[in-house]
């Protein structure tokens, strides 16, 4: 506040106004933040926790780096990392390229069904995921199709794409339209005023949404849980260790998807702010 | 073609394969679900559209509990979800200074873990012979035969847990947003700051609460991870029915109707959610 200094001879102040605001308040913030940090640092200490029989215990055994260096040793708990890697690389793929011409035509033009898309696109990201998994699995036994790679990814398109129509209309609709306009006063076709001009300007929108379409099918469990059959993705397979105990390597590849999602996101946060002071 | 009609097209094609494949794989499947609840029979020898209306009520009779149970979770990690990072919000939206970013990126970092470790560092710590409880017996501060794990409070800490940053983000939107001339001008006119906050700062942020709660709330009730993996026999949630008699069980007209019921009571909340502030704003809160 600016004026409190010129101000602060004329109105009544309780002391306990910078108290809350320099004391108490900053403390609680620090206080949520460890209890927020909690979990992710156990997470990373029982990843360098030895464990004589490859199962994690609650107690201390001692500071081992052996996950790491041991880290594809169980061949199921690979390849189930291996196929959630692969359903985020497609789904990913999928849902901007067909999610980026439904944000635009969303964002750009009046058209009857639009109010009806913003509501679907809403409804997908709203619905419960239960819901969402429990009534596509009807679908897919109703049409008598077998679960597995195919069905988690028709799955994982179906909620990332809404998010990747979110994220890009948020977008489309805070640059100027005027710009592919002019485009196209200057004779080019929509279709070159589409590749020139607005995919270049909305390109860094197409990569946050990108990876936040990869991030939430990396970690997509409840719907997966529905739509897999017999195939199994990392979450799904960390699910099904804990009744018979979790080995250790759960904990290191979480920790390094862990690293590298955070990793990237203060890559992002960086370039963002680089660009930011270009154009300022 | 002409051209006019040409340009009306553009938007039709543009949308069409998101709309195929969002009508086909979510619209579709959500409305087949009325019709697989009315069907009875088995995986053995096929199912039959009976019209078997009575299953909602048997439905609703047979797993009240679980309903009430996970709207009572749900709402209780809702309320504390909020009411634990409302001030949190605040404070980095007002008084955050050079530490904004910093803050929101820590208190974030959850979202970089996977859904199923962050439950399971929970089990971890919450264990009978676990990091605090284990402990805590070492020192001879609590009884032996304390437990935590498969109790309510177990079930709802990790659904809380899970709601924080998603609670956080929404708020922190809204507060940011507010114009901070407002506050300064009652300031001026010798407001107070609970005045201040009453009648500026809490109205403003509005959306961002109610964005919030219906964000969390929808996925927190239907949530059944965190019962399964924290909780016991007697904090199944609906969530955990809905997955047990779709997935194991394989009686769908059962699993249907629960999802159906469940998707109901949530769309009601919604409705009068969009009906009090429109659903402008929560589309612009989820981004």
């Amino acid at each position: 506040m600016s004026g409190a200094t010129a101000a602060s001879g004329r109105r009544p102040r309780s002391l306990a106004g910078p108290l809350w605001k320099r004391a108490v308040l900053p403390t609680y913030v620090l206080i949520v933040l460890a209890i927020t940090l909690v979990p992710i640092i156990v997470m990373i200490v029982y990843s360098l926790n030895e464990a004589p029989n490859g199962r994690l215990s609650f107690s201390w055994q001692g500071f081992t780096t052996e996950w790491y260096r041991h880290l594809f040793e169980i061949p199921d708990l690979t390849d189930a990392l291996v196929t959630s890697l692969e359903i985020a690389a497609l789904s990913t793929v999928i849902a901007v390229a067909i999610g980026t011409p439904a944000a635009l035509a969303l964002a750009r033009y009046r058209f009857r069904g639009r109010a009806t898309g913003d509501l679907v696109i809403l409804a997908d990201i709203a619905a419960p995921s239960v819901v969402v998994g429990a009534s596509l699995l009807g679908l897919f036994v109703y049409l008598g199709v077998s679960r597995g790679f195919g069905t988690i990814l028709i799955a994982h398109v179906a909620f990332n794409v809404a998010f990747v129509v979110i994220v890009l209309q948020a977008r489309l609709r805070d640059i100027d339209p005027s710009l592919s306009e002019a485009a196209r006063d200057l004779g080019s076709s929509p279709i070159q005023a589409f590749w020139l001009i607005t995919i270049p300007v909305i390109y860094p929108a197409i990569l946050s949404a990108a990876l936040l379409a990869a991030a939430l099918s990396i970690d997509d469990f409840i719907i997966t849980s529905f739509v897999a059959g017999q195939t199994l993705t990392f979450p799904l397979w960390v699910y099904g260790s804990v009744k018979v105990g979790i080995p250790p390597q759960v904990f290191a590849m979480g920790t390094l998807i862990f690293a590298a999602g955070a990793l990237i996101a203060v890559a992002g946060l960086f370039s963002a702010r680089r660009s930011a002071r270009q154009t300022a | 073609m002409s051209t006019k009609l040409r340009t009306a097209l553009v938007p039709y094609l543009l949308s069409l394969p998101a709309a195929l494949w969002l009508g086909i794989f979510f619209v579709l499947p959500i409305l087949t679900i009325l019709g697989v609840s009315l069907m009875t029979g088995n995986s053995i020898d096929g199912w039959t559209l009976t019209w078997n209306f009575s299953i909602f009520g048997d439905a609703i009779s047979t797993y009240a509990t679980q309903f009430g149970r996970s709207f009572l979770y749900g709402g209780i990690s809702t309320a504390v979800a909020l009411l634990t990072m409302y001030p949190v919000a605040y404070w980095i939206a007002f008084h955050g200074g050079r530490f904004k970013s910093v803050l929101l990126f820590l208190l974030l970092l959850p979202f970089f873990v996977s859904f199923v470790i962050r439950i399971l560092a929970w089990q971890f710590i919450l264990a009978d012979d676990g990091i605090i409880l284990g402990a805590l017996k070492d020192v001879g501060l609590i009884p032996e035969d304390t437990h935590v794990l498969s109790t309510p409070f177990a079930v709802v800490a990790g659904l809380t847990y899970d709601a924080l940053p998603f609670m956080l983000l929404p708020l922190y939107v809204a507060l940011q947003r507010i114009d901070r001339t407002q506050v300064e001008g009652a300031a001026d006119l010798y407001a107070s700051a609970s005045a201040r906050f009453r009648t500026i700062i809490l109205p403003l942020s509005a959306p961002g609460v109610y964005a919030g709660i219906v964000l969390v709330a929808i996925t927190n009730i239907g949530d059944y991870l965190s019962a399964s993996i924290l909780g016991g026999p007697s904090t199944t949630m609906i969530g955990n029915i809905i997955q047990t008699q779709y997935v194991n069980n394989a009686d769908y007209p059962i699993a249907s109707a629960l999802a159906l019921i469940l998707m109901v009571a949530l769309m009601a909340a919604m409705a009068v959610y969009a009906r009090v502030f429109g659903t402008r704003t929560l589309q612009e809160h989820v981004t």
